[in-house]
């Protein structure tokens, strides 16, 4: 192997790496903001609206919570918090930042597959 | 684009300028999309041309830039409607009571100034929610305890002003009862400090909510006099103990002694909101069993016949869950006393133990816990009632709004207050989710609430009956005697109507001290319907 090959794969991997912890903060920040604004209608557990809702609508096809989903898409995230969804309300700049939708969203989705996909999440 | 009324594009453009350059381009809300995020979701005008959308929308972050906000309204005389934590659902949300308007979004004043565990005392601002005092409380272990509205997402500021209820002892689940001292920017752009803030270098504005002089306090809740950037709660010290118990009574007469001495007990201040219920009769809002569905086939029962059916149900007619707060010792003892006097009030009563919990709860038992806001711990489960659910599945609502008559606390007041109800539902040819044994909500303590809960949709079809019907109920209501505490904006002309007394003289001297505080009407026109001079002759 030569050395500009090595090096080539060095800066790939760094970047990879780089990217990685970057991406392992966003979700880290998206984990918090989503216990802040969303856990209280959407986490596990007895009692949550938002988990019982989901849980009547799928009939056992797809788990309640949110954080159970290995489907959820970018898109389908960022429509519901800014769009609402029945008796869910949509959330405003003020209380949901767009970096703070970025983060829920990379968060959410990811247990879910398409990694291609997922490499465009961007607005 | 929607535009103030009466304002040009390029003036709206030229304000939106100044605007941002008071508190940064970031937080002036202009695009259709972000506008769109200040929609009520509950409306009952979704999607129609009479909806209450906003023009734009400006986040202050400081008082100071409130101020500067108000200013500038008061150039271009643009409507401006303030909102806390935007999360006043079925009461308007985050949109405005006039078109057009411009949202002041209070979401980033989100300080906790100070939380006293001696003096039993909060003073916010009104971007703070219900859990982020309660977060604030916990974390630094403070002794004591928040009374909190069923969701928790609310502001005390908002909720407080829109006068908003809890579930603990009646001085302090009445929210705006309960506040002590606010600062106020008037339409002008002045800051007021209400009772001892007034006094320069006061240290007592959270302790003396009188200072000297006519209170105005008042003036700012269900209102358009100003902007509340600033207000103090008296908060119960955290007690040690909760304990609850439900007392039976057999008879379908027995429910006015019940009401008495359950207020005996409320008006004494040892007990905080008293759940009524009724074992035969199937719950709030549930539909009612078949034997009683059969019973009201042929019309409203006698009381007589109600008697007889109690008697062949075998089961109390009545029941109420108390709740007790204190001391352990007290609260054991309290339980007691009232098993007595029950008992010497009304024979037959039967009692059974509830719930004993020693306070503060402890974080790992606050997830399992049921009823989390008569423990004031802010959640948001009581829209599992209303969210898709197995007994909404088939057809959950996108929304509701709820009307509350304020009946006085006795039985024939409940009892008629049910039939009004029922009939006027029928009127609809709507099921009535009320029978004889329908019971009353007690969030205000010395009044009952009959509530109706109304659904909303994204249709406007079915909206229109939404509207007809609860419409109808308030003026049925009102025909009796009965005021409403609160409505959503679609709703608050024809509320103020119902409070006519004279001519509408309380009405007429609001409208006076609006054109006197707010003399370019430039502050939430029409909210609870208080209309600007230059708005009333084109009201009807």
């Amino acid at each position: 192997m030569n050395r500009v090959f090595r090096v080539v794969i060095a800066c790939v991997m760094l970047s990879a790496s780089a990217a990685y912890a970057q991406s392992d903060a966003t979700r880290q920040k998206g984990n918090e903001v989503f216990q802040y604004w969303c856990a209280t209608c959407h986490g596990r557990g007895a009692g949550m609206p938002g988990t019982i809702a989901l849980t009547a609508k799928y009939k056992g096809a797809l788990p309640g919570a949110l954080e159970d989903r290995t489907d959820l898409t970018p898109q389908a995230v960022r429509f519901v918090v800014r769009n609402g969804a029945a008796i869910m309300p949509f959330f405003r700049k003020t209380e949901v930042s767009d970096a703070d939708l970025d983060a829920i969203t990379e968060y959410l989705v990811r247990r879910s597959p398409q990694p291609g996909e997922r490499a465009n999440t961007g607005r | 684009m929607v535009l103030p009324p009466n304002v040009s594009e390029a003036d709206f453009s030229a304000a939106l300028g100044e605007f941002r350059s008071a508190v940064g381009a970031d937080w002036v809300f202009s695009s259709d999309a972000d506008v769109a995020l200040y929609r009520d979701s509950y409306s009952i005008y979704w999607g129609e041309p009479e909806e209450r959308v906003a023009s734009a929308a400006v986040a202050p972050a400081t008082v100071e830039e409130v101020q500067q906000v108000v200013r500038i309204a008061n150039k271009y005389r643009i409507p401006l409607y303030p909102i806390s934590t935007g999360r006043n659902l079925t009461y308007g949300g985050s949109a405005p009571t006039l078109r057009g308007s411009l949202v002041v979004d209070l979401k980033r004043m989100n300080r906790i100034l100070a939380v006293d565990e001696k003096r039993h005392f909060a003073l916010v601002e009104p971007g703070v929610s219900y859990f982020d005092l309660y977060n604030h409380i916990r974390e630094r272990n403070l002794e004591v305890m928040l009374d909190v509205p069923d969701p928790g997402w609310g502001s005390p500021v908002g909720n407080s002003l829109d006068h908003g209820v809890g579930y603990t002892t009646a001085p302090f689940r009445d929210h705006f009862g309960s506040h002590c001292g606010m600062e106020v920017v008037t339409a002008e752009g002045e800051i007021i400090r209400t009772g001892t803030g007034a006094v320069p270098n006061s240290d007592n504005w959270q302790d003396f909510h009188y200072g000297a002089g006519p209170t105005i306090d008042g003036l700012f809740a269900q209102s358009n006099f100003g902007i509340v950037t600033k207000m103090g709660f008296w908060l119960m010290p955290m007690p040690e103990a909760y304990l609850t118990g439900t007392v039976t009574v057999p008879r379908y007469q027995d429910f006015d002694p019940l009401i008495h001495e359950v207020s005996y007990w409320e008006d004494l201040g040892l007990i905080g909101m008293p759940d009524y219920g009724s074992p035969i009769g199937g719950g709030f809002f549930a539909p009612p069993p078949a034997a009683l569905a059969a019973l009201m086939a042929s019309g409203w029962p006698s009381i007589d016949a109600l008697e007889r059916f109690v008697g062949v149900e075998a089961r109390p007619a009545w029941s109420v869950r108390l709740h007790f707060y204190g001391p352990e010792e007290t609260v054991r003892a309290n339980w007691q006393a009232a098993k007595r006097r029950f008992s010497g009030a009304i024979p037959g009563a039967a009692f059974q133990d509830g719930e004993f919990l020693r306070l503060p709860i402890p974080p790992e038992q606050e997830p399992t816990l049921p009823d989390k806001p008569r423990l004031g711990i802010p959640s948001l489960e009581v829209f599992a009632m209303v969210a898709r659910n197995p007994s909404t599945a088939n057809d959950p609502a996108d929304g509701h709004a709820d009307f509350f008559a304020m009946i006085p606390r006795k039985a024939s007041a409940v009892w008629e207050a049910a039939r009004v109800m029922f009939e006027t539902y029928r009127e609809m040819d709507t099921p009535a989710p009320y029978n004889p044994f329908s019971t009353p909500i007690n969030y205000y303590s010395r009044c009952f609430i009959m509530a109706a809960v109304v659904p909303t949709w994204r249709d406007p079809a079915r909206n229109s009956r939404s509207r007809e019907l609860f419409a109808r109920i308030m003026d049925r209501c009102a025909e009796r005697g009965w005021g409403c505490y609160r409505t959503a904006p679609a709703f608050q002309d024809q509320l103020a109507r119902t409070y006519s007394f004279n001519n509408n003289a309380l009405l007429r001297f609001r409208e006076k001290l609006k054109d006197s505080i707010d003399p370019n009407g430039i502050l939430s026109p029409g909210r609870y319907g208080i209309w600007p001079a230059s708005m009333r002759n084109t009201r009807a």
